[in-house]
């Protein structure tokens, strides 16, 4: 299987996440660049975190309209797995792949630190090696990650099953405290209705080694291989 | 020409910087602000355009890149500078 890791002017995590697949889960992976159309063959595309463009005019805007995104929309359209962390799920939203919006934080401040997030549907790209309610314990670093979307897409997101992960405490209930950011629904990630495209604010390739703490983020590039 | 866009957060979205704004004029003791909602304002300097034309062209600027319509409104005037 061959990966893709999409580097625009201002993401930072692209290194992780090429180390994250490369090093430590042996995976055969490009670099893609912003300004280059070509996938390169690619099976899978994990567009990483960071300030894509400098964050200008909002998260994401900038970046949904660079050419690599126009081939990302069509790979994406056509069923290929498509994984946004961060930045990239920010990047997700704005290009319509992936429903809701992305705001600043509730407490207004930048948060950094451990959380705890539940596995609420296995049925998609990315989480196919978890269990269903497996609580992962993964990082967040965000200013702007407070999901937010009509009530009715909120609806059809929970009938629909497009719910993926949500902010939980340690024994896995949604509560108040364990919400980060102020996401509605302590929502930390969604998919589209196909399954295939997959965003959230944690990071798991921040998460892949003991070194770094937790290995439970492996689980989401490991399911793209399943 | 000049056409001056402004955005602002959705009436049913959460505005923490409008909120945070509040909280502060209310400490400055202005009372009487009930609401405050912080968008952004854009200035566009536009050439070569009709009046009409302009008016269907920075409508769709604003629903394709300025603002999100998931989160925000919009409107514009369009005047001479």
């Amino acid at each position: 299987m061959k990966w893709g890791v999409i580097t625009f002017p201002g993401s930072l995590d692209d290194r992780d996440a090429l180390h994250c697949l490369e090093v430590v889960l042996e995976q055969h992976v490009v670099p893609l660049w912003h300004k280059d159309p070509d996938l390169h063959g690619v099976d899978a595309i994990i567009l990483p975190g960071g300030f894509s463009y400098g964050d200008y005019l909002r998260c994401g805007a900038i970046a949904r309209f660079s050419p690599v995104m126009q081939s990302v929309v069509a790979f994406a359209n056509a069923g290929g797995p498509v994984m946004g962390m961060c930045n990239g799920f920010q990047i997700l939203c704005e290009s319509g792949l992936l429903p809701g919006a992305l705001i600043r934080n509730q407490s207004l401040s930048y948060v950094c630190e451990w959380t705890r997030v539940r596995v609420e549907t296995t049925r998609t790209a990315f989480t196919t090696a978890c269990r269903a309610g497996e609580i992962l314990r993964i990082p967040i670093k965000h200013g702007e990650g407070c999901y937010v979307a009509d009530d009715t897409v909120l609806q059809q997101l929970e009938d629909n099953g497009q719910v993926v992960f949500r902010y939980v405490n340690d024994v896995g209930e949604v509560t108040a405290q364990a919400n980060p950011n102020g996401a509605l629904r302590n929502i930390a990630g969604v998919t589209n209705a196909r399954g295939n495209v997959v965003g959230l604010m944690p990071h798991p390739e921040h998460a892949v080694e003991t070194l770094l703490g937790s290995e439970d983020g492996r689980k989401l590039f490991l399911s793209a291989l399943r | 020409m000049l056409a001056k866009v402004y955005v602002t957060p959705k009436k049913a979205i959460l505005d923490p910087q409008g909120k945070a704004i509040v909280h502060s004029l209310h400490s400055l003791h202005y009372d009487e602000v009930a609401d405050v909602r912080m968008g952004k304002y854009l200035e566009l300097r536009l050439t070569g355009l009709s009046r009409g034309q302009a008016q269907q062209r920075v409508e769709e600027m604003c629903s394709r890149l300025l603002a999100n319509l998931v989160i925000e409104d919009f409107r514009f005037e369009i005047v001479e500078d």
